[in-house]
């Protein structure tokens, strides 16, 4: 692949802080750190100091899992371990945490609300309805206007891929993405695995299948690097509409495959995904079909191993990917995870704000 | 336009490339009231000149041709002006620029292509409108190609649209092989690509982005080199060609000898879908980014002849178009300065194709493209338009220096080898390094 040289900070004089001044005898009409610190330098020039980390997102920003090695990993599921949200503790007191939502979201905009408050933060919400996002203003400058009321970090839903990265190159504060379009869910790929470590000594040799609309899935996405990171292999199940064969490139140790029985057998960790009624239709696929072919059911599970564990994002839908005596049985972890989402996040909060302790 | 030159210039010392002349060797060339007067061995030039140019060390070549510019006017001056974009190409060596009709409104009337003609554009080099091939880029009713031609219209296109349906498309080639006018199509099908941002493959999968396929590009050349192939005498040109099955049936056209022709981008040639990376709208055009497979399919036609030209579809967006999600941002980049640094970069210094079939690709290839006569060879009584460069010069390519009002360009800060010294248009100099 070629690597664009970048101009980036090179132009900087020698670690000297940057003045205002420096910038007018030098700016050429535009930054010549290149063309991401440009906005900030032209909108707002009180941040002229930023420009220097503008080209990686802030420390403590947690875009996504691909990025991610093995050992922040670790260190964020051992941090969200000892983490209870019954016996707050003040790590993050006096800290203003941003919950930025473009999306409507339940599960995940309360725990990331309950896990800053039980740090000490204050929170606040800010929608696209009912505030200047719906008036037209960019990500960008809704950034630095979170940014200047004093933002210490913003947690961004955003229904396209890729936009808690677009923010994260313009500020200088960290970023959490709890979900971005069709991209990653990084918070709940980490409660997920604080799931499975709890089912499970370890990744060590284990099986995981995940079934259902794994194109449509930023969790999909997540949970497959994740994993695979720690050796998991896994298959992904599903029609092609949903499950390409592409999907296959993701990751080492990832294969596709169409038959859930296929799926299954020897399997250690069923993870089922959400299916859309209006996807299906939108794909031609009879509802019927599917649930003939993909819906977890008792009979089925039996393949899997004794001991296997099946697992849901939520929101689930009895009687389409899973039938109720799956949801309710003694193998279903689907309340576990939901339980796991506050201290998880309370983790990876603790982590943006480097308060890891 | 430039007016041209009543002076006579002498171009000494320099090594001529003119690959429709059949010339590659140390030549003087003259020029004078606009046109070449005199191209003769070293110091065979009797009679003197009032200038003299000194080209030692340097190549001397028929002026650049650009198939596929976006001048942005009329409507979009915040992006670009015909007098900014053409200093960008005067920068890049190209002395005439083809100026795609997708603009607000659209140059569908022979007023508009007129308009874009006009003195008062203040164009450093040569403007050949493309006129729309449907009203409004609607595609639906046919413009009226004999009066956009004699507007001086030199082809029609709805590019940043194919022209999808069948039976419209039949007919504009049908028109189109009336009057000898080149049909230049936007080869996507829209169907498969709506609210698509980039290629699909592992990249967009891994970044969760909406794909198109490559299908959607080879379905419309594959039919209409089909047409082409039905209508005897019409013209088709493939507008930036990006995917092998696509090469493969342009070269199906050409086998059977059907007036089919394409031309292939830098960036095409020289990127692929990886280059997204994460997220960078600086590398989101329409065509994509594509696959290494389709860019080593590219290379090859490039050596082999089956591509006629390359061109730069330079489109310019503002900051606002462009920070922004990924999907949401508009697709195109600049590229009239890029493109001879990035030719002899990729093309000659990586994978060695030779000087003189990369100087046909900016010149005599285009030139025929669109029956530009006189223009894209340096033959006695042809236009004094000519681009002069340096092959082995190492720069590095400032976005922030750029002569276009964009700085849309995912080359800023690269290292390239091959620099335009000095273009002259109509023997006028609208171009000089410093």
């Amino acid at each position: 692949m070629l690597a664009p040289p970048r101009l980036s900070t090179a132009a900087r004089p020698g670690g000297a802080a940057l003045s205002l001044d420096w910038w007018r005898n030098n700016d050429t009409g535009l930054a010549s750190c290149g063309r991401r610190g440009r906005r900030v330098l032209c909108t707002v020039c009180i941040f002229v100091d930023e420009l220097v980390s503008m080209n990686k997102p802030a420390h403590g920003s947690l875009l996504g899992i691909e990025h991610l090695d093995s050992e922040e990993i670790e260190g964020l599921l051992k941090l969200a371990r000892r983490m209870n949200p019954q016996k707050p503790r003040p790590l993050l007191r006096g800290k203003r945490v941003v919950l930025l939502f473009y999306e409507a979201s339940t599960r995940t905009r309360t725990s990331f609300e309950f896990a800053a408050k039980a740090l000490g933060a204050t929170t606040t919400l800010v929608q696209s309805s009912g505030s200047s996002i719906e008036k037209g203003e960019s990500v960008i400058d809704t950034g630095y206007t979170l940014r200047a009321v004093g933002a210490d970090c913003i947690v961004m839903r955003h229904p396209s891929a890729g936009a808690p990265h677009l923010m994260a190159m313009h500020l200088d504060i960290p970023i959490v993405n709890a979900g971005d379009g069709m991209h990653e869910h990084p918070s709940q790929a980490l409660l997920d695995a604080l799931t499975i470590l709890k089912h499970k000594k370890s990744f060590k040799g284990l099986e995981a299948t995940i079934i259902g609309d794994v194109l449509h899935s930023q969790i999909a996405r997540s949970a497959v690097h994740l994993l695979t990171r720690f050796g998991v292999k896994i298959a992904l199940c599903g029609p092609p509409e949903f499950v390409p064969e592409v999907a296959a490139t993701l990751a080492p140790g990832v294969r596709v495959t169409r038959h859930i029985e296929d799926a299954l057998r020897g399997c250690d960790v069923v993870m089922l995904l959400r299916v859309q009624k209006e996807r299906l239709a939108g794909q031609k696929i009879r509802l019927q079909d599917y649930i003939a072919r993909y819906q977890m059911t008792a009979a089925r599970l039996k393949l899997a191993r004794r001991d296997a564990i099946v697992m849901h994002p939520g929101p689930i839908i009895r009687g389409l990917e899973l039938t109720a005596e799956v949801a309710d049985g003694g193998r279903s972890v689907i309340v576990d995870e939901v339980h796991n989402g506050v201290p998880t996040r309370m983790a990876i909060l603790a982590r943006a704000l480097g308060k890891a302790k | 336009m430039s007016r041209p030159d009543s002076k006579s210039l002498l171009i000494q010392g320099g090594h001529l490339i003119d690959p429709a002349a059949k010339i590659n060797a140390p030549t003087d060339v003259l020029l004078r009231d606009g046109r070449v007067a005199e191209v003769a061995p070293p110091n065979k030039i009797r009679g003197g000149a009032d200038e003299t140019f000194d080209a030692k060390g340097l190549i001397v070549a028929p002026g650049f041709i650009d198939l596929h510019v976006h001048l942005r006017e009329p409507g979009q001056g915040y992006k670009e002006t015909i007098a900014s974009g053409t200093a960008a190409a005067a920068a890049g060596g190209f002395t005439s620029v083809c100026t795609m009709p997708n603009t607000q409104p659209v140059v569908d009337t022979p007023d508009w292509v007129s308009w874009l003609r006009q003195a008062e554009r203040g164009a450093l080099v040569n403007v050949f409108p493309i006129a729309a091939a449907t009203r409004g880029s609607k595609g639906g009713t046919l413009t009226d190609f004999s009066a956009v031609g004699r507007a001086g219209a030199v082809a029609v296109t709805d590019d940043g649209k194919p022209i999808l349906d069948d039976d419209v498309m039949r007919m504009a080639l049908r028109l189109g092989a009336e009057l000898s006018f080149p049909v230049v199509q936007h080869a996507e099908d829209t169907r498969l690509t709506e609210n698509c941002s980039m290629h699909a493959g592992p990249t967009s999968f891994r970044l969760g982005l909406r794909a198109m396929p490559g299908s959607a590009e080879a379905a419309i050349v594959d039919r209409d080199v089909m047409l082409a192939q039905q209508i005897g005498e019409s013209r088709l040109h493939v507008a930036h060609l990006s995917t092998a099955d696509a090469l493969k049936a342009v070269r199906r056209g050409k086998k059977a000898k059907a007036r089919v022709t394409c031309e292939v981008t830098p960036h095409h040639f020289t990127l692929i879908d990886e280059n997204v990376g994460m997220y960078d709208t600086h590398c989101k055009m329409n065509p994509p980014l594509r696959s290494a497979a389709d860019r080593e399919a590219i290379l090859v036609a490039l050596a082999d002849g089956t591509v006629d030209a390359i061109a730069t579809d330079h489109a310019p967006h503002a900051p606002h178009e462009k920070e922004v999600e990924f999907e949401r941002a508009a697709f195109g980049i600049t590229g009239l300065e890029t493109a001879l640094g990035l030719a002899i970069t990729v093309l000659h210094r990586a994978h060695r194709i030779p000087l003189t079939r990369i100087v046909e690709l900016f010149t005599s290839g285009p030139a025929r493209v669109f029956d530009l006569n006189g223009r894209g060879s340096l033959t006695r009584g042809s236009f004094a338009d000519v681009t002069i460069f340096d092959p082995g010069k190492r720069w590095t390519f400032e976005a922030a220096k750029s002569r276009s009002l964009s700085r849309n360009t995912p080359f800023d800060g690269w290292q390239l080898t091959g620099k335009v010294v000095t273009t002259m248009v109509s023997g006028k100099t609208v171009y000089r390094a410093d």
